[in-house]
């Protein structure tokens, strides 16, 4: 029969792909949280273009702003429901009992953040160029580039956040809150790189708000992976 | 049962704590020297005389109050010493005012100035926003009732909010210098005859000394809170 | 072969556990009675690595919990919440434990622990679809899928009924086979007993009575029990 002594634990980084996986598997099953975050990402970009003055500010200075915005939301959305499952009936108890690091929950929950958030942004931007009839053909790939950048650092600080405010009585006032501040080199460093690419200004204009994007990222992740336990009873 | 009987002697004292009367009476000794015995500058008239309160509460804002939270923060997350918690929910509270009053403060002096309230100067900007963290802040502390994970998560917030601070002052610097922005007078000159210079650092003296008196009272109250929950617990 | 020294756990200024020390040896079953509060949960969160003591150790085959992750492996815990995830089925409930506790051929041994506590055939609906009994089993499965050297169950017979009762028992009996021990906090002292090698009674924090089984008359045991319930209350 089973024995202890022949289990042999996943490390680190598997451990984190095994929470990830079951975080992913958990939110395909019910697609709620997903489709919300997703229909509130295209109703705002629309809003948008309604309460846009289209003599007075051209598509190409508008739609960054209104994409990097709407991402932030609706990134929330998301993560709003990140930890929530957890606690429901101390599924979290069950991870905390097993011989993982604790370092590796944050890291798979904040993966599977990523790709929820990613998964977004694969529907949103093409939504953005085709509302706002943007030229973007050739800073596609740049493009996705601050977008996987700007997702990075919005997961790596909501994740952390989220596991704190899901304890709190006002979770869904306090995650916004407390990450909004955070958020913004995120959004400054997207929208400033991402309009100056769009407007087909060379490359170097966005190198600046670019490196802050990649200094952000490299700085919180850390950061935050190292905070996390921290937010646990222990 | 009979009820415990305590002795809250210190809150008969805090009233008449010497920190605070000393500092309330040197803050309106640069008042007066201030208004009274500082030349008014010739380019910004009186209104200048606001820098005064204003750069010396932006400076107490953030590079005492804000890095003691920092610093605080840090050393409870590896000490567990729940004093840490106490100075470091108190720097914020304290800096919160000085905070305000920097916001408060600016817009007015802009507005006589430059003749607009709002001009997303880069310091303003960046003031604004740890405005907006140390109300997060406080919002945090006051969602959590657990006092362990309230000083475990303070904590947590604390050290990150230092970290992002850097990254908001560079990125509304930079949003500031490659943005075509009206081009508007430097207020805080560098060269300052003698007078202005003594009031100046008058001035900062004085609101140092009452940062370090509210935060001694907020500090004590902060510890009377923690007994008395202490005490109702024992007795439940 | 699990040894707690001197655990000390303090919440808010109170001592919810207070010097606290036994041993068991394989196939021991610590049966712990108590009222209320009288912190009998967190002594067994801290058996399980879920909480750090403030002070003393707990040793599972001579090594310490706190001392990697990797002991934690070796403990299973059963509480009133189910710690499952809703939307997802029973086997993958198990299965995902089993992974995490690198249990080789997870699936397999899933299967086996469902098995064992007799609702394998629920094994593929939405735990959250399940009545309390059965999520109670499917969370014992959970508990014991990696083999647990040190089986800690919270009042685990809240909620069940009959046959869920007795595949609880079987699977208790199944872990004490295979050589583990066993921590059991419950309300019921006829239940208690029947498994217990030894007994003790947790009051404030401390063990106000912890003796072996053989020597106890368990009506006796009831009735002094009883006493001590209606002074706390």
């Amino acid at each position: 029969m089973d024995d202890a002594i022949a289990n042999t634990p996943p490390g680190v980084l598997a451990a984190a792909w095994l929470v990830a996986r079951k975080d992913l598997a958990i939110e395909f099953r019910t697609r709620t949280a997903f489709l919300s975050a997703l229909v509130f990402a295209l109703l705002g970009v629309t809003i948008f273009y309604f309460a846009w003055d289209s003599t007075a500010v051209s598509a190409v200075d508008l739609a960054p702003g209104v994409l990097w915005v709407i991402f932030t939301f609706a990134g929330l959305l998301g993560l709003q429901r990140s930890f929530g499952s957890e606690l429901a009936d101390r599924a979290i108890d069950g991870l905390l009992g097993a011989p993982v690091a604790r370092e590796s929950i944050y890291v798979g929950k904040a993966l599977a953040n990523l790709v929820f958030v990613v998964g977004i942004l694969v529907v949103t931007l093409p939504a953005v160029v085709l509302f706002y009839n943007l030229p973007i053909s050739s800073a596609l790939l740049a493009l996705a580039g601050i977008a996987l950048l700007a997702a990075i650092g919005l997961v790596a600080v909501g994740t952390l956040f989220s596991a704190m405010a899901v304890n709190t009585r006002m979770a869904e006032l306090l995650l916004p809150m407390l990450s909004l501040p955070f958020f913004v080199p995120i959004v400054m460093g997207a929208a400033q790189s991402s309009a100056r690419l769009m407007a087909g200004r060379p490359v170097a204009e966005a190198l600046p708000w670019l490196r802050i994007l990649v200094a952000f990222d490299i700085v919180f992740v850390t950061a935050c992976t190292l905070a996390f336990p921290f937010t646990l009873d222990e | 049962m009979t009820p415990p009987v305590v002795v809250f002697s210190d809150v008969e004292r805090t009233p008449r704590d010497p920190l605070l009367i000393v500092a309330i009476i040197a803050v309106a000794l640069v008042f007066i020297r201030a208004l009274a015995f500082t030349p008014i500058e010739a380019l910004q008239g009186p209104a200048q005389k606001i820098l005064y309160v204003h750069a010396s509460s932006a400076f107490i804002a953030l590079y005492i109050a804000f890095v003691l939270m920092a610093i605080t923060s840090i050393l409870y997350l590896w000490l567990k010493d729940e004093k840490l918690d106490r100075v470091a929910s108190s720097a914020a509270e304290v800096g919160l005012v000085f905070t305000t009053v920097v916001l408060l403060t600016g817009p007015l002096w802009g507005k006589t100035i430059w003749g607009a309230w709002w001009t997303w100067d880069a310091r303003l900007t960046s003031t604004l926003f740890l405005w907006f963290i140390i109300v997060g802040y406080g919002l945090l502390r006051g969602a959590v009732e657990d006092r362990g994970r309230r000083a475990r998560y303070s904590a947590v917030l604390g050290i990150l909010a230092a970290l992002l601070v850097p990254f908001i002052h560079l990125s509304v610097y930079m949003f500031r210098t490659l943005h075509p922005m009206p081009i508007l007078l430097k207020p805080s000159s560098p060269s300052m005859p003698p007078e202005m210079q003594i009031t100046f650092f008058s001035a900062f003296g004085a609101f140092l000394l009452l940062f370090a008196a509210l935060l001694r009272v907020r500090y004590r109250v902060a510890t009377l809170r923690d007994r008395l929950a202490d005490l109702e617990q024992e007795r439940a | 072969m699990v040894h707690a020294d001197r655990l000390v756990r303090v919440f808010a200024g109170r001592r919810a556990v207070d010097d606290v020390s036994f041993t068991l040896q394989a196939r021991d079953c610590l049966a712990l009675f108590g009222p209320n509060g009288a912190g009998k949960t967190t002594l067994l969160r801290l058996l399980a690595g879920l909480l750090a003591p403030g002070e003393g150790t707990v040793l599972i085959n001579g090594v310490e919990l706190k001392s990697g992750a990797a002991a934690r492996t070796q403990v299973g815990l059963v509480s009133h919440a189910s710690m499952l995830y809703g939307s997802l089925t029973a086997r993958e409930n198990v299965e995902f434990s089993a992974r995490l506790h690198g249990v080789p051929e997870p699936a397999a041994a899933a299967l086996r622990a469902l098995t064992l506590m007799r609702v394998a055939d629920r094994a593929d609906t939405p735990v959250r679809t399940l009545s309390r009994g059965l999520q109670q089993r499917v969370s014992i499965a959970r508990a014991i899928v990696h083999g647990p050297r040190l089986l800690l169950c919270d009042e685990p017979y809240t909620g069940l009924d009959e046959s869920g009762a007795a595949a609880l028992t079987s699977a208790l009996l199944e872990r004490r086979e295979a050589g583990a021990a066993l921590v059991l906090v419950t309300h019921n002292l006829a239940e208690g007993l029947e498994l217990a090698t030894q007994a003790a009674i947790m009051r404030r924090g401390r063990f106000v009575r912890h003796e072996a089984r053989a020597l106890l008359d368990a009506s006796a045991y009831q009735s002094q029990y009883r006493e001590m319930a209606a002074v706390d209350g």
